[in-house]
C-alpha cells in the first residue's frame, strides 16, 4: 500500500492510498482537480502533469524518453517535472508528495 | 461581481462522452453557478473510449479503470447525471428537453454533445448473424470479449481497415485470434493517411500474423451451424466466430434536425459552438465547424477536438467571449508502435520522411508540406517529432527541410 499526496494549483491536499494501477487513475479516481487523463493514460496528452516534491524526487525517478518529449508541449514544465500516467503505484512510492502543474 | 448572472440558469448537456463530461467540469470551473445535467442513454458511468479497442479489450479490466471522473467528483461538483436516459425530442421554442420516459426538463441553455454512431451497412444478411458488434461502447467490448472467449476457433473477421478496425485487429491478435482484415479501398487508412503510412501498418499487422486484405467489398453475410461466414463481391468466403464492424461513424444529428438547426457536414456551430439557435450549442465529434490554422470548415472524430470545444463552450456561456483556435491531434496504438499525428494533411504536396529507426524499434516521422508550409506530421514511436511538429505547425515556422531529412541533426535546430 502507497500513501500518496497530491497538492492542487488551489492549495489543496489531498491524500490518496492504493497498492496499484497508475497514479494518473490514482488522481481521477479521487477528484484531483488539474489531473485530466485525457488520453487515458497512454503518455499522448500531457494532461497530468505533476511537479515531484524536492524531497520525492529520488523516490520517483526521471522521466522516459516519450515523457520528457511530451513534456515540452508544456509551458509548466520544470526539472521535477512528471506525467503520472508513467508512474505505476507501488510501495517504492509510499509517502510521495506530487504537485499539480495545472 | 454581486449575484452571478448564472446563479438560477439550468444548462442541460445531451451525451456523458469525452466532450459533454469535460464541459461539465469545465462549466463549473468557469463559474457557472447553475444547475448543470448530463444526459446520455448509455447507462454506464461516463469512461474514455480510446483504450475500448486497445487495453481494455485485451485485460479482464472493469469499466472503473478508464471512467472519466471519479463518481464522488459529479457529486462535488453538483453535476447531475442522468444514464441510461434517451432524448426524444428538444422543443427549442419552450426550451424543453422531452426524454423517451414522457418526461421534460428545462434548460435554459442546452448543448449537444450526441456524438456519432457506428455505420451498420445494409449487407445481406446482416440481421441473420449472431456475433457481429461495431466498436464504440463499453457494452461493445463486452459482447466482442464475450463471444471471442466463448469460441474456441477464435477466427475474427474485421470489417474495414480503418484506425478502430487495426487495433481491434492488434487487440484480439494479441489475445491468440486467428484475425482477418477486410478493407474495401485499395490500401488500409485510405481515407485517413497518406499511402506511405497505410504500408507500414500493412506490414506491421502481417508482421504480427493478421491477414490483412484490400480490395474487398463485403456482399454477405451467412449464419451456419458453426459460424460465420463473410462473403465478398470477388467471390471469396471468410469463416468467422466473430465479426467487428469498423467501417466509419454517422453524426447523431437527427435531434438537431428535428429542431430545425442548421446541419451541414454534422451540426454546424461558430467559432463559439453555438449552433444556429441562440440558447443551443454542440460540441465534439458531431460539429461541423470552423478550422482557423487551416482555413476551412471540417468534422473531427477525436478526443482534442471534444475536449477542446467543451473548454470554448464552457467560457462561451460563462460570458467570457472565447474563439476555438485549435491545432487538430491524434494518437493510435498498435502493438508496440505509438503513433502520434497532429494537423491536418490534406492538400499536401511533398512527404519527407525521417527514419531514426533502430535494429529493434520502428522509430520514424512523415512530414507533410505543401509548398513550404508544414501542414501535419505522423510520429511513430517519436514524441519529439510530435511534439517539435506541433510547435512548428503552431506557429507557421518555414522548416529547413535539409536539416528535417537528416537524422543525424537534432530536430530541435528547426525550433
Amino acid at each position: 500500500m502507497a500513501k500518496i499526496t497530491f497538492i492542487t494549483k488551489d492549495d489543496d491536499t489531498i491524500v490518496c492510498e492504493a497498492d496499484s494501477g497508475s497514479v494518473m487513475e490514482l488522481a481521477v479516481q479521487n477528484g484531483v482537480k488539474g489531473i485530466d487523463g485525457d488520453c487515458g493514460g497512454v503518455c499522448s496528452c500531457a494532461t497530468c502533469h505533476v511537479h515531484v516534491a524536492p524531497e520525492s524526487v529520488a523516490q520517483v525517478g526521471e522521466a522516459g524518453e516519450i515523457e520528457k518529449d511530451m513534456l515540452e508541449l508544456d509551458d509548466e514544465a520544470n526539472e521535477r517535472s512528471r506525467l503520472c500516467c508513467q508512474l505505476e503505484v507501488s510501495d517504492d512510492l509510499d509517502g510521495i508528495v506530487l504537485h499539480v502543474a495545472h | 461581481m454581486s449575484t452571478p448572472l448564472t446563479a438560477n440558469k439550468v444548462c442541460i448537456i445531451i451525451g456523458a462522452s469525452h466532450g459533454g463530461v469535460n464541459l461539465a467540469f469545465a462549466l463549473r470551473k468557469e463559474g457557472w453557478e447553475g444547475e448543470i445535467h448530463l444526459i446520455d442513454k448509455d447507462p454506464n458511468p461516463p469512461y474514455h473510449r480510446p483504450p475500448l479497442s486497445k487495453a481494455h479489450l485485451t485485460t479482464d479490466d472493469g469499466l472503473e479503470k478508464i471512467l472519466l471522473k471519479a463518481p464522488k467528483a459529479y457529486q462535488d461538483n453538483h453535476i447531475e447525471l442522468h444514464l441510461g436516459q434517451e432524448v426524444a425530442a428538444i422543443d427549442h421554442v419552450h426550451q424543453l428537453v422531452n426524454l423517451a420516459d414522457g418526461s421534460s426538463k428545462h434548460y435554459d441553455k442546452l448543448v449537444l454533445a450526441v456524438g456519432a454512431r457506428p455505420i451498420i451497412p445494409p449487407i445481406k444478411g446482416i440481421d441473420d448473424v449472431k456475433h457481429l458488434y461495431p466498436m464504440r461502447t463499453a457494452d461493445d467490448v463486452n459482447n466482442i470479449r464475450s463471444a471471442f472467449s466463448q469460441c474456441s476457433a477464435k477466427r475474427v473477421v474485421i470489417i474495414g481497415g480503418g484506425y478502430i478496425g487495426l487495433e481491434t485487429a492488434a487487440s484480439l491478435r494479441k489475445l491468440g485470434g486467428e484475425v482477418t482484415v477486410l478493407e474495401r479501398e485499395e490500401r488500409i487508412l485510405a481515407r485517413v493517411t497518406a499511402p506511405i503510412m497505410s504500408e507500414f501498418f500493412q506490414k506491421l499487422h502481417t508482421d504480427h500474423g493478421v491477414n490483412i486484405r484490400t480490395g474487398k467489398n463485403v456482399v454477405e453475410l451467412r449464419q451456419n451451424t458453426n459460424g460465420q461466414e463473410v462473403l465478398c463481391s470477388d467471390g471469396t468466403v471468410y469463416p468467422a466466430d466473430v465479426i467487428v464492424m469498423g467501417v466509419g461513424i454517422r453524426v447523431n444529428q437527427e435531434l438537431a434536425e428535428e429542431a430545425g438547426l442548421k446541419i451541414d457536414n454534422g451540426i454546424s456551430v461558430n467559432e463559439q459552438c453555438k449552433t444556429s439557435h441562440s440558447n443551443i450549442y454542440a460540441i465534439g465529434d458531431c460539429t461541423f465547424h470552423y478550422n482557423k490554422h487551416y482555413d476551412r470548415w471540417l468534422r473531427l472524430e477525436s478526443v482534442q477536438n471534444a475536449v477542446d470545444q467543451a473548454k470554448t463552450t464552457a467560457q462561451a456561456l460563462t460570458d467570457k467571449n472565447p474563439e476555438y483556435d485549435a491545432l487538430p491531434w491524434f494518437w493510435s496504438d498498435q502493438y508496440d508502435v505509438k503513433l502520434q499525428m497532429v494537423g491536418l494533411s490534406d492538400g499536401y504536396d511533398e512527404i519527407l520522411k525521417r527514419d531514426e529507426s533502430t535494429d529493434d524499434q520502428h522509430k520514424f516521422s512523415t512530414w507533410y508540406f505543401k509548398g513550404d508550409q508544414l501542414l501535419a506530421v505522423d510520429a511513430v514511436n517519436n514524441a519529439k517529432a510530435y511534439v517539435v511538429g506541433t510547435k512548428l505547425i503552431g506557429a507557421k515556422t518555414q522548416v529547413r527541410k535539409d536539416v528535417l531529412s537528416d537524422p543525424e541533426q537534432d530536430l530541435k535546430a528547426l525550433l
